[in-house]
């Protein structure tokens, strides 16, 4: 199922260039950086989910030991609502300034309050408790249906819903509508009809790296920010917004990333730490720890989400209704709307009706995480498909293949699909041998896809050719997943150089050409293609130089082996690219090539996952035994790191499925803020989870790229209830399918 | 925590003017420090002067005698899992130990922090007490000997004084059909706290009787709940299925589990008794293996 077209460096496997820092130590992640004369800050955070601000007192912290500035939200400019683009999702400014430090109310227990920069981190913790904030307790809504009733407190006065009352605030910040045929006409000719509701629990991304930054404001009010994000480009804008300054003013360096999964496209300490560094003129750096980021970063939303699905006896679906709320946390923004947009995005229903609502709630503020939305809407779609398949004594993958869209079909969302893989996905899993592997007792077997639009975006690159011809990539795309490697695949395939002349950087926002963030799966689909094309027009002139060195037309010189020729003419020795490099004083300067774009036709991605767990009927205690993803990557350009991002999705989801959750107690206060009792799986909680690459190219990228970096988070969720379903006899409904949760129905079957 | 002061005593004889100063100085004894080191960073324990045991020779043996096993209070837990003969002799308090923490933590966490620490959920006590461990508590007028179950007195409360350190624990060593076993449950399969812990100490005869049992549970109350009741509902039966059934039951009425954040009362109850039947069965069936 490969691409037929042979390739010399794509699809190979070298080396990651940050490997070796990485596994030595060297590589200097957020919280690596540190300046002379540098302060440290904390932040106040609040003791309750939700309470009026009636007074903040900083004085007595002011002239503490070691305190050289307070801040609080009266610091920052009072912005107006203004929505604007945040990487993949759009945030309202005003609503990030309010997140950043609480202006008036705090919506959630651990929203910043005030921050303190001091000449030690200790004395910066001990000035925090010399800060007295007044307030006044107000009701918590913790629960999504709760916070969408009539008499539910209100988070905020302003906040109306759209087509509803104009008087009346809500906690119901937006609803979606996505309708086609007639449901009433479709769920009329069904044979079969389900109808079930499916919860998921508020859940964290879970990186390692919790959130840091040093910045330093100069005399001049030129800011340098040094952080770990997904994208420097949206820190830059974001904090800019928040402070009020320029965006010219304003420098953005990337570390190395400990995980971010989506999560780390938006800002919490960044302008904190410039305006604190404005104020004291030093330099200052900011380090969350664990419990700050669980209690106060955002995880993603907890979902209801109930769905109604018709089909009839030959096994095509004829009619679908689902209503999807997702809690969006302390301000608007939850992943509603792609859920919505995914959750029949992989069936071909002539008839459905989907409607999504957005609900704000005392929880920290929801960021994105890795496919934000589509997970809980697949739990309960695919979760819905399997039960069908079983009611219509249908094998549940060739239940999929009956009703999977394939070039040409509308997507639920609106769009003809192009070029898919979602067909040969399927055929793959069915063909593995893991599908008719046998099993134990106790043991079960689970199937789930996944859908994920993908992003193009805006990306650059720059190239620059050393005299010794090797060469430096540049981009501004933070590199998450291994997307370093593949920008150098890029290269020396287009140059037709080994991969080892090749140094891909990850570079600042005033050094880089403009890149959006590495969100959406983008990163290699659409900076490969910026690279690919500054690739080109190196080439390019290369082959002019050697077209003037040797006096010729430039049609009459070729690009082969790293090396111009003439083929027409005998005579010309092939020019390598080290001797056009060392010789480029005289034939026109130094070699450097730029491309930018705004990448169209980003290809959809397409997953399937077989999922082998065993349960102990005793105790509720859910092992994954086997576990198997396969997915269409379009083209693998580096394979390793394409099943690293399988992988990694799958265990997120595992996570998700079996023991992930925020335990909060009824003041709105999280019970579990660290790994121990935040429970993703250790190693040995997993088999290897094994992949296949899938590669039905994309036709819209030169080398027939998808993303493939969220797709995998999508499938394991219903994957993972169903081979419990199928192990205990049970049919799980919400998760996570805890310990305790699963012997509860056990006991109930 | 202001400023910190560490000693690490070559002796027990150089422990003493520190035991002494313990009195007066808010302190702490420091073993692996994988409990401690993590309070401390949390504000939830402040001393002002810690004592590192490690460097103390008597607290690091390991010593497999014919009649008992001695096992310094400081010995790392990886240490006791890479003995073989410890293994053979009690697998139970080995499991109990390597069950703790992650692969770096075992070359740290000892047995002597692990009961130390008072948690109600610890899992090195419950397998120590069923193999009838006895501590040595060191102190400045010289040493006395407790069983295991006197040490700890509520969650993070000891019996042992400020000027005490816990020495070595000693072992009977096991008779011939008998041996121990320890099981936990967690969500999750490690780095992470028990749910319950259940240890087991079973002595059976050539005709597969039972003689003598012991068992403990963990988790469900303040302390190490010992289950005399159920160990002589097993003596004299060949702990059939109906005897380890009853047995299950037994457990599930016992002790006075909370609901929190890792379990329910209900389920912590329920979890107790499958882990009695399964742990009985485990200890039983390594003691039928000791007969030969």
């Amino acid at each position: 199922m490969s691409t037929n077209k042979d390739y010399k460096w794509i699809g190979t496997r070298p080396i990651r260039p940050d490997g070796a820092d990485k596994v030595t130590g060297r590589a200097a992640f957020g919280a690596d950086k540190n300046l002379p004369g540098m302060l440290h800050a904390k932040i106040l955070r609040s003791p309750f989910a939700h309470a009026k601000i009636l007074s903040i007192d900083t004085s007595a912290a002011e002239s503490a030991s070691g305190v050289l500035a307070v801040m609080t939200s009266a610091d920052m400019p009072d912005l107006a609502s203004e929505m604007g683009e945040a990487g993949e999702s759009a945030v309202d400014f005003r609503d990030l300034s309010h997140n950043i430090l609480a202006s008036g109310k705090v919506l959630y227990h651990g929203h910043a309050v005030a921050a303190v920069a001091a000449t030690s981190a200790k004395l910066a913790l001990a000035a925090l408790k010399l800060i007295k904030v007044e307030y006044e307790e107000l009701p918590v809504v913790l629960e999504i249906e709760d916070a969408m009733a009539d008499d539910a407190p209100i988070l905020h006065e302003d906040q109306f819903t759209p087509g509803g009352s104009k008087d009346k605030p809500s906690n119901v910040a937006a609803k979606m509508k996505l309708p086609r045929g007639d449901i009433d006409k479709g769920f009329a000719e069904a044979d079969i009809i389900i109808e079930r509701e499916f919860t998921t629990p508020t859940v964290h991304q879970g990186y390692i790296e919790p959130h840091a930054v040093t910045a330093s404001m100069s005399a001049s009010g030129h800011a340098d920010i040094w952080c770990c994000t997904q994208g420097t480009f949206v820190v830059r804008a974001m904090t800019a917004k928040v402070l009020g300054m320029d965006v010219g003013k304003i420098k953005v360096t990337p570390s190395e990333i400990g995980g971010g999964f989506g999560a780390k496209t938006t800002v919490y300490l960044e302008p904190i730490a410039v305006k604190l560094s404005e104020k004291t003129g030093r330099p200052v750096k900011m380090v969350m720890d664990r419990e700050e980021v669980l209690r106060a970063t955002g995880p993603t939303s907890a979902s209801v989400i109930k769905i109604k699905l018709g089909a009839t006896n030959d096994g095509k679906l004829i009619a679908a209704q689902g209503s999807l709320k997702y809690g969006a946390g302390a301000f608007k923004g939850s992943p509603m709307a792609p859920g919505c947009m995914c959750v029949f995005a992989s069936y071909e229903i002539p008839n459905f009706l989907i409607r999504g609502f957005d609900v704000v709630l005392n929880k920290p503020k929801v960021a994105a995480y890795r496919a934000p939305g589509a997970p809980m809407a697949a739990f309960a779609m695919e979760s819905l498909m399997n039960e069908m398949a079983t009611k219509l004594n249908l094998d549940p993958i060739e239940f999929r293949l009956k009703n999977a869209v394939k070039e040409g079909s509308v997507a639920a969302y609106g769009p003809k699909f192009p070029v898919i893989g979602f067909v040969e996905t399927l055929e793959a899993a069915k063909a593995h041998p893991h599908y008719s592997a046998p099993l134990g007792k106790n043991q079960g077997r689970g199937v789930g896809t996944g859908f994920w639009f993908n992003i193009g975006m805006q990306s650059s690159a720059t190239i620059n050719v050393n005299e010794s011809g090797s060469v430096t990539v540049i981009t501004g795309s933070a590199d998450i997943g291994g997307s370093r490697a593949s920008m150098a695949l890029f290269v020396a395939e287009e140059l037709d150089i080994s991969y080892d002349l090749i140094t891909p950087l990850v570079s600042n926002t005033e050094e880089a050409g403009y890149c959006d963030v590495t969100g959406g799966s983008r990163t290699t689909f659409a900076t490969g293609m910026a690279v690919v094309k500054a690739s080109k027009n190196l080439v390019a002139n290369m082959r002019k130089r050697a077209a003037k060195t040797w006096g010729i037309d430039i049609d009459d010189v070729t690009w082969e082996d790293g090396a111009a020729i003439a083929p027409a003419a005998a005579d010309k020795q092939p020019l390598t690219m080290a001797q056009i490099a060392t010789s480029a004083a005289k034939t026109g300067g130094p070699l450097t090539a730029s491309a930018s774009l705004t990448a169209q036709g980003a290809g959809a991605g397409f997953g399937v996952h077989i999922c082998d767990v065993e349960v102990d009927p005793e105790t509720g205690k859910t092992d994954v035994i086997r576990y198997t993803a396969i997915q269409d990557a379009g083209k693998a350009i580096h394979p390793s790191y394409v099943e690293g991002q399988y992988q990694g999705g799958a265990v997120q989801g595992i996570g998700w499925a079996l023991n992930e959750e925020y335990v909060y107690n009824d003041k709105g206060v999280l019970q579990n803020f660290g790994f121990l009792d935040y429970r993703m799986p250790v190693a040995n909680d997993l088999p290897m989870i094994d992949t296949v690459i899938v590669e039905v190219p994309n036709p819209s990228h030169p080398y027939g790229v998808r993303g493939v970096g969220e797709t995998p988070i999508v499938p394991p969720l219903a994957a993972v209830a169903e081979a419990v379903n199928n192990a205990a006899g049970v049919r799980i409904c919400h998760l996570p399918i805890s310990p305790p949760r699963l012997l509860a129905e056990i006991d109930a079957k | 925590m202001e400023s910190v002061q560490y000693h690490a005593p070559q002796s027990l004889e150089d422990a003493v003017p520190l035991l002494k100063e313990a009195r007066t100085t808010p302190s702490r004894i420091l073993a692996g420090g994988t409990d401690l080191l993590i309070q401390m960073r949390a504000g939830v324990k402040t001393p002002e002067m810690l004592i590192d045991i490690k460097k103390i020779p008597e607290l690091t043996q390991l010593e497999m005698g014919a009649d008992q096993i001695r096992l310094g209070a400081a010995v790392p837990s990886a240490v006791m899992d890479e003995n073989a003969e410890l293994h053979q002799q009690l697998p139970g308090v080995v499991e109990g130990m390597e069950l703790i923490g992650s692969t770096q933590v075992q070359g740290r966490a000892t047995p002597g922090g692990n009961l130390c620490n008072a948690s109600p959920a610890g899992d090195g006590a419950p397998a120590m007490i069923v193999s009838s461990g006895q501590c040595v508590i060191f102190g400045p007028n010289g040493t006395r000997t407790i069983p295991v179950e006197e040490v700890c007195t509520a969650p993070g409360r000891t019996s042992l004084a400020d000027d005490e350190l816990l020495q070595e624990f000693i072992f009977p060593a096991p008779k011939p059909g008998q041996s121990d076993a320890y099981l936990r449950f967690i969500p999750r399969n490690e780095m992470d706290i028990a749910v319950v812990g259940v240890a087991a100490n079973i002595t059976v005869d050539a005709s597969g009787t039972c003689t003598a049992a012991k068992v403990a549970l963990g988790a469900i109350a303040p302390t190490v709940v010992i289950a005399t009741d159920i160990a002589a509902l097993l003596v004299g039966t060949k702990l059939d299925d109906d005897t380890l059934a009853a047995a299950a039951e037994m457990a599930s009425g016992l002790g006075s589990p909370i609901s929190d954040k890792r379990g329910t009362t209900e389920f912590r109850h329920r979890i107790a008794g499958v882990l009695t039947r399964r742990v009985i069965k485990i200890a039983a069936a390594r003691a039928g293996e000791r007969l030969q």
